[in-house]
């Protein structure tokens, strides 16, 4: 009997569906090799589907996005009583993704923003969402709002995390080749390079062996010259402290890398990391200059912590 | 933020000192005998260039009302300039710690040669009084049971 594979989202894009579907013809070869048994975004399997599974014969159940709702945790707990392995699929299940920044405000800020105060709402009354509601005499409910949005790990044990946003498809084919062929490293690994992106980087060779910066560039503020290292022109590049994996792809694309791979080893807190490194290459020591220097980082929540707000040390002080 | 402002609230603060300069002052102000407030924890690094924004953040969440980061005035560092990094950290830092809803005063820097034991004296009790005013950092994570960053720890 082939093994059986389940892909589930969560708070997420979509993003990580395609990457599956980006594997392009290599994905003939695994559906040979495994049953899909639940993956809502393409085939037709309900919850009830799931249920009916015995605990652990999912060999592997592959969830992408972050956890928002109490509808993921249900689910997510779900497939983790019916698998033997869970991974973590993308940036928003390792890390908390891009809704993690949805952290940087209270509950309150977001609903009242989203259901009153963004310009393109009308809403009077001040209507917002309820988990129950009663209709002749019918009870209605819909999923409950939780009060943190998390990563993966923070609601059910996770055995391995495949990153990215999306992950690549290199990446993909590498943890499913080690899933088939049993050759899976050691539980809690990250499944992509253990070296940071600018090893992979085809503009590595033009890095200058010190980088200090008297200003940065924002990337809409100057077009970046080709065949030379983005942060020794300027550019807010996150290669450094970022794991690879992708091949560098954003820095293929004339962007710098702004961090999806997450931490490498070692590391607890990524945006910490990064805000470590881009200040020690500021070529000042004037108070005054430097605080003009940082003055291009309006947003050093935003830039450093983009997909990792929820797995920062510091997350969830905010009353 | 500050759920207790109580005047018998007494803020824990966190020390990352440098081992050149601040610690020694640290060490002087202990053999000369001067009081200063109690509320204050060392933790001694070889240069303040050392201090990673992880070990600051580590600190508020673990239960540090204030960190006080003290390195060699500008010019006199051990390893030429630790200290002018310690310095551009600290300026990110202060920006950063707002956005997480944490006062930028609760972070402070300070130059301090290993003579100056009364400065040190100074700046703790100072501090103190200041994080008194602020009140308790009340970290909401920790009922949470946010991060357990300690399980996959090696920093």
């Amino acid at each position: 009997m082939k093994p059986k594979i389940a892909f589930y989202w969560c708070a997420s894009c979509g993003g990580c569906e395609e990457a599956v579907v980006d594997l392009g013809e290599v994905i003939l070869d695994i559906v040979e090799k495994v049953d899909i048994v639940f993956w809502p975004v393409a085939m037709d399997f309900k919850k009830e589907d799931v249920e009916a599974l015995q605990d652990g014969e999912i060999l592997a159940s592959f969830i992408n996005g972050a956890i928002r709702f109490s509808e993921h945790v249900e689910m997510v707990e779900l497939l983790r009583r019916k698998s033997q392995l869970v991974f973590a699929f993308g940036a928003c299940a390792c890390f908390g993704g891009i809704p993690g920044l949805a952290n940087a405000c209270s509950t309150d800020e977001l609903l009242k923003y989203v259901y009153e105060e963004a310009p393109t709402v009308e809403n009077p009354d001040g209507v917002r969402p309820t988990p129950g509601y009663e209709v002749n005499g019918v009870k209605l409910g819909i999923p409950e709002f939780l009060e943190r949005c998390k990563p993966l790990d923070e609601v059910i044990d996770v055995d391995y995390y495949i990153p990215g946003c999306p992950p690549s498809v290199n990446v993909i084919v590498d943890a499913l080749n080690a899933l088939l062929e049993g050759k899976l490293p050691p539980k809690g690994s990250v499944i992509a390079s253990q070296k940071s992106v600018c090893h992979e980087c085809k503009l590595n060779a033009t890095k200058p062996e010190k980088i200090l910066l008297k200003s940065f560039k924002r990337v809409w503020e100057a077009e970046p010259e080709p065949d030379k290292c983005l942060l020794a022109q300027g550019f807010l590049c996150l290669g450094p402290v970022t794991r690879g994996g992708c091949g560098a792809l954003c820095v293929k694309g004339n962007m710098p890398c702004t961090g999806c791979f997450g931490p490498l080893d070692g590391v607890m807190d990524y945006g910490a990391k990064a805000l470590s490194y881009i200040a020690s290459i500021i070529d000042s020591a004037d108070e005054e200059e430097i605080e003009k220097i940082l003055e291009k980082i309006p947003d050093p929540l935003g830039l450093f912590y983009k997909y990792s707000l929820p797995k920062s040390l510091l997350d969830g002080i905010r009353k | 933020m500050s759920a207790d402002n109580s005047a018998d609230f007494e803020p824990k603060i966190v020390g990352i000192f440098c081992n050149w300069c601040a610690y020694m002052a640290a060490n002087l102000a202990g053999t000369a005998r001067m009081l200063y407030p109690p509320n204050l924890r060392v933790i001694r690094v070889m240069c303040s260039g050392r201090i990673d924004p992880q070990f600051v953040f580590y600190a508020f969440k673990n239960g540090a009302d204030g960190v006080l980061l003290a390195g060699c005035h500008h010019g006199d560092c051990h390893y030429i300039e630790g200290n002018v990094k310690c310095l551009r950290r600290y300026k990110l830092m202060k920006k950063i710690l707002p956005q997480f809803g944490i006062e930028p005063e609760r972070l402070r820097l300070e130059w301090i040669s290993a003579s100056e034991a009364d400065k040190l004296r100074k700046v703790v009790g100072e501090f103190v009084e200041e994080l008194k005013k602020l009140g308790p950092l009340g970290f909401r994570g920790v009922e949470l049971g946010v991060v357990e960053a300690e399980k996959q720890v090696r920093i």
